[in-house]
């Protein structure tokens, strides 16, 4: 094996593709042969280093421990000549890591609990291996976990460690992972299946993706222990059709797996075999559903089914089938390998562990974080986030995607782990935090809310079909100042059935932030009603004029 | 390991080679044959899913983001702006056959919103004159 004094990482996530990664890969790659360097420096592809900021192109440099950022094609050449040829760092180029969330490091020792605001176990070697490679993954103590499993344990014992974790479902609904494992091992196969949610659809989230293409290996390494644990013998991943980048990584993480007997028949040399594919879907919100999610898979209309019968016993071609999501598979390498009482060190009672979160909206820093239950939520906005951007006043936060909740300034504080959160009736659902700062009109975002699910809506049963849609009539009727004074009881007597009476989560969990933001901003929507008013500005109010006399 | 093959792949595959990005009837018709398909249920799949079309559409498929983060970034008047420049509306394709405009979903690309992606291509931060820059790179290879 050839060996390098230095290796440069450059960031390849969807994020520094767009702003020009490849074409710095490329150079770097050009200047160090121009330079002699070849065989003394390598440039590596990996996933999100999680510094760079919109626009702009992080790499680091191994070992020196220096992360140059924003690089440009322009500044290759100073680096390669100052730094790989003289050994002098470019100081003027170099990170100010003070002023970032973590320092190296801290993101590559694991041990070392709270010091900062992130903690990084699933997204450990996102930024630190090539994703397409799976050597780097198994030098990053990679299928360390599946080996143990498969010559220690049995599958009992594998669904025990889970259960000791007290691991939740990172999908949405915090359902305990060892739990829905113990539901579905002692259904009879002899196939049973075992699928991989990967329909990110919530908009506002970003943050399986990052696994995806960072980390693919890790995921399918959870799958395979999945598969272990239950009985499973085929399995699926299913993802979204956009998602290309993360489509071409997991396929080749796959092939990899085939190809060293990590997949297949006689996984490891024993009796256990466990095939895996990736399915495709064609756009549609709904799929992320569960039951939905199956009948795609079959060939139908993504519309969910009734429960029970629940997936572990009756699932994909009525055999019996575990869905977990992308994030809870990633979780599951670190346990086994260090166990589930380790794990439960993480995090706050009754949510342990760390938690993905995709930040957006106005904020001075965006993009996916890793963080241990029980951070609050105005830490992750200040420190992680570094505040609300061009220093305006925070107004509020949607938290969750599009069917989750509106958290408003008085309740910073809060921790966000389930029992907290539930408390001010939100959850971390889907994991994305959006942050709207006072510019923002709360009668256009709930529109705009609406809207989405009036599209999404899969119309199998008639409170979500009808009420998305009368929702989003009465929200524009309201946002052109055509608002009647009735209309905010009508919205709330609307919302409160598709709560009650749909079918599925999304008909029922669709209006909750217009439900929550006519309790938190009643007056907003008041002054588009009496007043004519936009407070914000962003709605096109039409004044009514004089009623027409020709009548 | 299939016990059956799987309807949406097959639809993509038959979208994917077609020239015109959509599903033709014939097609769809000998596959639902081939496989024993019932026809109403294939088209029941293929006019849910919003990446199928049963319309012939252009030569490049646009999809501009419009959900809650690139909302609010100011999407809407990026997609007024596309469709000035290509003259139709969303969900036309222009005159010469070469761009369809569509709508998309979230497409996870909220950092660096307002977002759409081109065919398979993915582009962020747009600004008018960064579409006017894009498109106008599409053009040169027509």
């Amino acid at each position: 094996m050839k060996f390098y004094r230095t290796h440069v990482l450059v960031a390849q996530d969807t994020k520094s593709i767009l702003a020009g990664s490849k074409r710095i890969e490329e150079t770097l790659i050009e200047e160090i042969k121009l330079a002699g360097l070849e065989n003394e420096i390598r440039v590596i592809p990996t996933g999100s280093l999680g510094y760079s900021e919109n626009n702009q192109v992080a790499i680091a440099i191994y070992p020196d421990n220096i992360i140059y950022a924003p690089v440009l094609t322009s500044s290759v050449k100073e680096i390669v000549e100052e730094h790989f040829l003289k050994g002098r760092i470019i100081k003027a180029l170099a990170h100010p890591m003070k002023h970032k969330e973590i320092s190296m490091e801290e993101r590559t020792s694991e041990n070392q609990l709270n010091i900062d605001v992130q903690k990084r176990i699933i997204l450990k070697n996102v930024g630190q291996i090539n994703p397409e490679s799976i050597h780097e993954y198994i030098a990053a103590d990679g299928y360390m976990a599946l080996e143990k499993a498969l010559s220690e344990m049995t599958p009992e014992s594998v669904i025990e460690e889970m259960k000791t974790s007290e691991l939740r479902g990172r999908g949405g609904a915090g359902f305990p992972t060892g739990l829905k494992w113990q539901f579905t091992r002692p259904n009879p196969g002899p196939t049973k299946y075992v699928i991989c949610n990967a329909d990110e659809g919530e908009p506002g989230t970003f943050k399986d993706r990052e696994i995806m293409e960072g980390d693919p290996h890790k995921m399918v390494e959870g799958m395979i222990l999945a598969a272990y644990a239950v009985g499973g013998t085929d399995g699926y991943i299913y993802i979204r059709g956009e998602y290309n980048l993360s489509i071409n990584r997991l396929q080749k993480a796959i092939d990899a797996c085939y190809e060293y007997g990590l997949l297949g028949k006689n996984i490891l040399g024993t009796d256990f075999s466990f095939d895996l594919c990736i399915h495709t879907g064609a756009g549609a919100y709904i799929c992320g559903e569960e039951t939905a999610l199956i009948n795609s898979i079959e060939g139908k209309r993504g519309e969910p089914r009734k429960k029970p019968p629940y997936p572990p016993s009756q699932g994909l071609w009525q055999k019996p089938t575990l869905v977990n999501n992308v994030e809870t598979f990633a979780n599951v390498p670190a346990i086994i390998n260090h166990g589930g009482e380790w794990y439960k060190t993480l995090g706050v009672e009754g949510s342990y562990g760390t938690k993905l979160f995709s930040l957006m909206g106005d904020l001075n820093w965006k993009g996916t974080i890793e963080i241990p239950f029980g951070t609050t939520i105005g830490k992750i906005v200040d420190t992680i986030g570094h505040g609300v951007r061009y220093d305006r006043v925070l107004k509020g936060i949607i938290l969750g995607g599009s069917s989750g909740s509106l958290i408003v300034p008085g309740e910073l504080n809060t921790p966000i782990d389930f029992q907290s959160l539930s408390r001010i009736e939100a959850g971390p659902g889907s994991g994305s935090i959006l942050v709207m700062d006072e510019t923002r009109c709360i009668v256009d975002i709930c529109l705009n809310i609406a809207e989405f699910f009036r599209h999404e809506s899969c119309g199998k049963c008639t409170p979500c079909r009808e009420g998305n849609a009368q929702i989003c009539h009465l929200l524009e009727m309201i946002s052109y100042g055509y608002g009647l004074p009735e209309d905010l009881e009508k919205l709330e007597r609307i919302a409160n059935t598709m709560m009650e009476t749909s079918f599925c989560p999304l008909g029922q969990t669709a209006p909750s932030v217009l439900l929550q933001a006519l309790k938190k901003f009643r007056g907003e929507f008041l002054a588009h009603i009496d007043e004519n008013i936009c407070p914000a500005g962003v709605c096109e109010i039409n004044f009514v004029e004089e009623e027409c006399s020709c009548g | 390991m299939e016990e059956k093959k799987h309807l949406l792949e097959q639809l993509h595959e038959i979208q994917n080679n077609d020239d015109k990005h959509y599903l033709p009837k014939e097609k769809v018709v000998e596959l639902a044959k081939k496989h024993g398909y019932d026809l109403a249920q294939v088209y029941g799949v293929e006019t849910f899913y919003t990446m199928y079309s049963t319309k012939p559409r252009g030569k490049h498929i646009i999809r501009i983001c419009e959900n809650q983060s690139c909302h609010m970034a100011n999407s809407k008047k990026l997609i007024r702006h596309m469709e000035a420049i290509l003259n139709i509306s969303v969900g036309e394709t222009t005159e010469d056959g070469f761009f369809t405009l569509e709508l998309s979903s979230c497409l996870g690309m909220c950092s660096v919103s307002p977002a759409m992606m081109i065919d398979e291509v993915p582009y962020g931060n747009l600004t008018e004159d960064r579409i006017d820059e894009i498109l106008a790179t599409y053009k040169e290879d027509k």
